[in-house]
C-alpha cells in the first residue's frame, strides 16, 4: 500500500545513495531569469550543455515590468537579467516563452496553462512555488540554483526523500470562503515552520470540489507551513482542465494516459507521518496580520495577544510593530491604502473573474492605489475577450500586463514605505512588497472589497 | 560550483536571536539581479542591516563591533520563504561557514550543504545556552566538529550532537559538489531514461 507521493517519487529514483540521498530524476524543468544564469555559467564553466533541452521551458517572469512591455526594459540591470535568459535558451536550444510572446506569463501560470504540467510527473524550477503544480498530482518543488545546474547537466538531483503529511478537509465551504481562505487557515493552524521536512497531500471532499485553478492556489501556499510541496490526486477535474492543451497528449496518447493517471492515488490504507483533518464549514474568509504567511486570522476575528500567540514574544512582537498592529485588535475597518491582484497564487483567470463579479457596478475608494496582474498573456487576453477589462476600467482598475510583479517587488510595482497592501500574493514577510512595505494577504474578493471600501472589509458584507 | 574543503572551527559567532528568519530578509528580492555570483555579502540583511540612505542601522548585529566569527547564530526556523540560492551565497560571501539554529527552512538547509556552509541544528535549550553565553561575553568561542558532529560551548565545555548524512559529510569535507557525483552516474541515469514512461 502506497501514498500517491510515493508512487510518483519510488518511480523517478535512479539510484539511492548509502546514507544519503536519492538521485532523483525530473520529467519538466522550468526556468525563468533570476535563479538559472548562475547555473547556466556552471555548467558552461565545465564545458557542458544542457542535457535535455526538450524537458526544459523558460520564461522571464520575476523581473519584468507590467506596463510597456513592448518598450526596451528600462531598468539595466533587469533588462540585462532577461537578455541573459534568451541568449541562453538560444545557445542550449531551450523552448522560451519570451516577454511579450504569446505564451509569456509567470512560469507556475504558463506551465498548467499550456498542459506542459501532467499528472505523475516531477517538475522542479528555481523558485519555491513550482509547488503549485502538485494540483495535478505531479511531485512538484522547488530547487536551488545549484539544483538547475544538476538538472541542466544530468537532468536529476540529489534528493532525501520528504515525510508524508496528509491533510484532510471534508465539508462545505460557506459563501465568500475560497480556496485561498482554506491554505491561509491551514497555515495558521499549523504555523509557518509545521511542514518542514513534510510533503503535503491534500484531500477530503472540500478538496475533491474545487476546480483546478482553486487547486493551483492551494497547493502554490504549501511551502508557506515550510512543506517542500503539496499535491492532490487528479480526478475528472484533472482531466476535464488538460484536454485539448497545447502539450496535453492526443489521441490514443490521451486514452493511455488517462489510463495510467488514474492509477495515481493513495492505497486505502495507506499510511502517513502525520494527518491533519478540518471542516471545511469552520473557515472564515482569512487575512493575515503580521510578518509570516502563518499569522492569519478570520477577517472578523482578534490578532492574538502576546500570551495567546504562537512562537517567542519578541518575534511576535516585532512582526506587529512593523505592522503598526496592536495584539488583540480587530482588523476589521484598518485602513489600506494599495491592492494588489496578481501572482502565481491568485493570477489566473478565474481570480480576475471572481473580482470583475464583486466590482461590477461599483467604485474603487478613491486613496487606495491598485494593481491587477494577469498571470499570463492568455489570462490578460481573456480579461479582454470576457469583458472583464471593461468592467475594472469602469470600477476604476487598469488592467496591467502579466510578470510577478509587487509579489516580490523586483521591478518597479513596489508598496512604498510603511503603507499598507491588501495582497493575493503567498509572502507578507517584512519588505517583501518594498522596502517598509506593510502586506496583508487575502483572497481575491477579499482584496477587491478593501479596494470598494478602502479598508478591510468582510467581503460577505457588501 | 566547488567550495572551499571545510575544515573544524573554533571561532566566536553572531547572535541573531529572532525566529522566522525568512530569505527576503537574508536578501532582499531587489539585489538578485546580478548574472553572477559575487558581491552578494554587501546586501547581507540589507534592511535590518542599513537605513534608506546606506547608513548603517547601529542597532542591528553585524554592524556591533563587538561580535564577529564565521558562525551565525539564528532563532528557530531559519531561512524559511524563497528558494533564492542567494540567500546561502550571501551568508557564505560574507564570511560565515556555519549556521546554527534550533530548525531550519529545508530550501535553506539544502543549498548551505550544496554550496558548502554547514547548517547546525541543535535543541531549542542549547540554542538558548549559546545565545546566552554569547550575550555575556561576546568573545564566547564555538567549535564545530564535523566528523564528532558535535558543537561545543568551549568556556564550559557543554556540547551537543548534530545531525548530517554521511555523503554530505564527505561532500563538505573534500568540498565535493552534488554535480561532480551526478556526473559520474551518468551511465545509470541514461539507463534509467531507458525505462522511464512519463
Amino acid at each position: 500500500m502506497k501514498t500517491l507521493f510515493d508512487k510518483i517519487w519510488d518511480a523517478h529514483v535512479v539510484k539511492s545513495v548509502p546514507d544519503g540521498p536519492d538521485v532523483f530524476y525530473i520529467d519538466k524543468h522550468f526556468i525563468h531569469e533570476v535563479t538559472s544564469p548562475v547555473a547556466f555559467l556552471g555548467i558552461e564553466k565545465r564545458g557542458k550543455k544542457v542535457r535535455c533541452p526538450e524537458k526544459t521551458i523558460a520564461t522571464p517572469d520575476h523581473n519584468v515590468p507590467t506596463i510597456n512591455q513592448s518598450e526596451e526594459i528600462q531598468d539595466v540591470l533587469s533588462r540585462t537579467q532577461v537578455e541573459k535568459l534568451t541568449e541562453n535558451c538560444n545557445n542550449h536550444g531551450i523552448e522560451l516563452h519570451g516577454l511579450g510572446s504569446e505564451n509569456h506569463g509567470i512560469v507556475h501560470v504558463i506551465g498548467p496553462e499550456l498542459g506542459i504540467t501532467q499528472p505523475g510527473m516531477t517538475i522542479v524550477c528555481g523558485d519555491s512555488h513550482t509547488s503549485t503544480h502538485g494540483a495535478f498530482g505531479a511531485i512538484a518543488f522547488g530547487i536551488g540554483t545549484s539544483e538547475i545546474e544538476m538538472v541542466f547537466a544530468t537532468q536529476c538531483i540529489m534528493q532525501p526523500k520528504p515525510k508524508k503529511m496528509r491533510i484532510t478537509i471534508d465539508g462545505e465551504l460557506g459563501m465568500g470562503v475560497t480556496s485561498k481562505d482554506i491554505i491561509l487557515y491551514i497555515i495558521s493552524q499549523i504555523t509557518t515552520a509545521g511542514g518542514t521536512g513534510y510533503f503535503v497531500e491534500y484531500a477530503g471532499s472540500a478538496i475533491k470540489s474545487l476546480s483546478m485553478e482553486a487547486r493551483m492556489t492551494i497547493c502554490n501556499m504549501s511551502i508557506e507551513m515550510g512543506a517542500r510541496g503539496g499535491m492532490i490526486a487528479p480526478d475528472e477535474t484533472t482531466f476535464e482542465y488538460l484536454k485539448g492543451k497545447k502539450y496535453a497528449p492526443k489521441g490514443a496518447e490521451w486514452d493511455a494516459a488517462i489510463a495510467r493517471w488514474s492509477e495515481l492515488k493513495t492505497d486505502e490504507g495507506a499510511e502517513f507521518d502525520v494527518e491533519y483533518k478540518y471542516d471545511a464549514s469552520q473557515i472564515q474568509p482569512m487575512v493575515t496580520y503580521g510578518t509570516n504567511p502563518g499569522m492569519g486570522i478570520a477577517v472578523t476575528g482578534n490578532i492574538p495577544t502576546v500570551e495567546a500567540a504562537a512562537g517567542n514574544a519578541k518575534t511576535f512582537t516585532k512582526s506587529l510593530d512593523y505592522m503598526g498592529f496592536e495584539a488583540g485588535e480587530s482588523i476589521l475597518g484598518k485602513k489600506i491604502d494599495y491592492v494588489f491582484i496578481g501572482s502565481c497564487t491568485n493570477g489566473r483567470i478565474e481570480d480576475f473573474r471572481s473580482v470583475a463579479k464583486f466590482v461590477k457596478g461599483r467604485q474603487k475608494a478613491n486613496h487606495v492605489t491598485a494593481w491587477l496582474v494577469p498571470g499570463s498573456k492568455e489570462v490578460e487576453r481573456l480579461c479582454n475577450s470576457e469583458g472583464l477589462t471593461k468592467i475594472f476600467e469602469e470600477a476604476g482598475f487598469v488592467l496591467r500586463e502579466p510578470g510577478c510583479s509587487a509579489c516580490l517587488a523586483m521591478n518597479d510595482d513596489k508598496i512604498p514605505v510603511g503603507k499598507y497592501a491588501v495582497s493575493t500574493s503567498n509572502r507578507n514577510f517584512e519588505g517583501r512588497q518594498g522596502p517598509g512595505a506593510r502586506t496583508i494577504l487575502a483572497s481575491p474578493i477579499m482584496a477587491a472589497a478593501a479596494a470598494i471600501t478602502g479598508n478591510i472589509t468582510d467581503p460577505r458584507s457588501l | 560550483m566547488a567550495f572551499d574543503k571545510f575544515i573544524n572551527l573554533k571561532d566566536t559567532c553572531v547572535p541573531l536571536p529572532i525566529e522566522n528568519v525568512d530569505t527576503d530578509q537574508i536578501i532582499p528580492a531587489r539585489f538578485l539581479k546580478a548574472i553572477e555570483r559575487k558581491g552578494f555579502g554587501d546586501n547581507l540583511f540589507r534592511d535590518w542591516r542599513y537605513n534608506s540612505d546606506g547608513s548603517p542601522k547601529e542597532d542591528f548585529v553585524l554592524n556591533n563591533p563587538k561580535y564577529s566569527g564565521r558562525i551565525l547564530v539564528g532563532g528557530k526556523n531559519f531561512g524559511s520563504g524563497s528558494s533564492r540560492e542567494h540567500a546561502a551565497w550571501s551568508v557564505y560571501d560574507y564570511g560565515f561557514r556555519v549556521v546554527i539554529s534550533s530548525f531550519f527552512a529545508d530550501i535553506f538547509k539544502g543549498n548551505s550543504l550544496n554550496i558548502g556552509i554547514l547548517p547546525v541544528q541543535v535543541s531549542e535549550e542549547f540554542l538558548q545556552k549559546i545565545f546566552t553565553a554569547v550575550f555575556e561575553d561576546a568573545k564566547t568561542e564555538i567549535a564545530v566538529d564535523i566528523d564528532a558532529q558535535t558543537v561545543t560551548i568551549v568556556a564550559t565545555g557543554e556540547y551537543e550532537s548534530f545531525d548530517l548524512n554521511a555523503y554530505k559529510k564527505d561532500c563538505l569535507k573534500n568540498g565535493f559538489d552534488d554535480i561532480d557525483y551526478l556526473l559520474n552516474s551518468s551511465d545509470e541515469i541514461e539507463e534509467f531514461e531507458k525505462q522511464h514512461n512519463v
